[in-house]
């Protein structure tokens, strides 16, 4: 099972669609296209939006705190759009669905930018 | 003399590459035997995001990231208890040292622990065999697990 990154620049930031199941074989790829957007400079907000992914497990769920950790530290602001049921469960199980800020569409996780 | 039927667990293996791509295998073919074995499509997810973890942390930690070795799963479905076994020749682990971290520090990794022991009753590290370790999780199905 793959998983699919795709990037593209929108008004409020840079939005990243992810699709697939993100375990230890793909996260790195998600690492990866992260690391290329903290890359460029003058980036206010990275939405992630998760509604095509079935699965992540703990290495996702890395991926995504590091994220939040390079989001801090530059100023930006990360939301992440429509987790399914079964990513949502492990958000829960990891006590880290209040810690992101979470948002059912990508027009409410715009909403205010 | 008859066995007792509701007391024979049925035995499932599979034995997967220790390359990560595999655990995708794993987990597709573990899903319709836990379902089968009477549980929720939640706690089904629980128990397979759980085994998809401890097969990690033998890819990462036992063979450290060598993918030519084995893992060997096997699942067994008895009427009181469901039995996920997970086999490995690799390094042993340092058991005192496996311990759930605290949540409320937000940082990346070490939740894997955590997620087996939130799916199973019982984890356990079996490090005095020849070779490797022997992981066992088991979950009662007597009574709901929180």
């Amino acid at each position: 099972m793959n998983v699919e990154v795709v990037t593209k620049n929108i008004d409020a930031g840079i939005m990243m669609l992810v699709s697939g199941d993100v375990d230890m074989n793909t996260s790195p790829t998600v690492r990866n296209s992260l690391g290329e957007v903290f890359k460029q400079g003058g980036v206010r907000v990275l939405l992630i939006d998760l509604s095509g992914v079935r699965y992540i497990d703990s290495s996702g769920i890395a991926t995504l705190v590091e994220a939040m950790q390079n989001c801090m530290k530059k100023g930006m602001r990360l939301r992440l759009i429509e987790l399914s049921p079964s990513v949502h469960d492990v958000f829960e199980l990891a006590r880290l669905a209040s810690v992101f800020e979470i948002f059912a569409t990508q027009n409410d996780a715009v909403a205010g930018l | 003399m008859t066995a007792d039927k509701a007391s024979i667990a049925e035995a499932v293996s599979l034995v997967v590459p220790s390359h990560p791509k595999y655990l995708y295998v794993v987990r597709s073919a573990l899903y319709p035997i836990v379902v089968a074995a009477g549980f929720t499509k939640r706690d089904a997810r629980k128990i397979i995001l759980a085994v998809d973890e401890a097969c990690s942390n033998i890819i990462k930690h036992a063979y450290g990231g060598d993918t030519t070795k084995t893992i060997t799963v096997t699942v067994e479905d008895g009427a009181e208890r469901f039995t996920v076994k997970l086999r490995d020749v690799g390094r042993k682990p340092d058991v005192s040292t496996i311990a759930p971290r605290d949540l409320g520090d937000v940082r990346p990794g070490g939740l894997g622990t955590h997620f087996m022991a939130s799916a199973f009753d019982q984890v356990d590290y079996d490090t005095h065999l020849d070779q490797g370790t022997l992981l066992t999780l088991v979950r009662n199905k007597t009574k709901v697990k929180a």
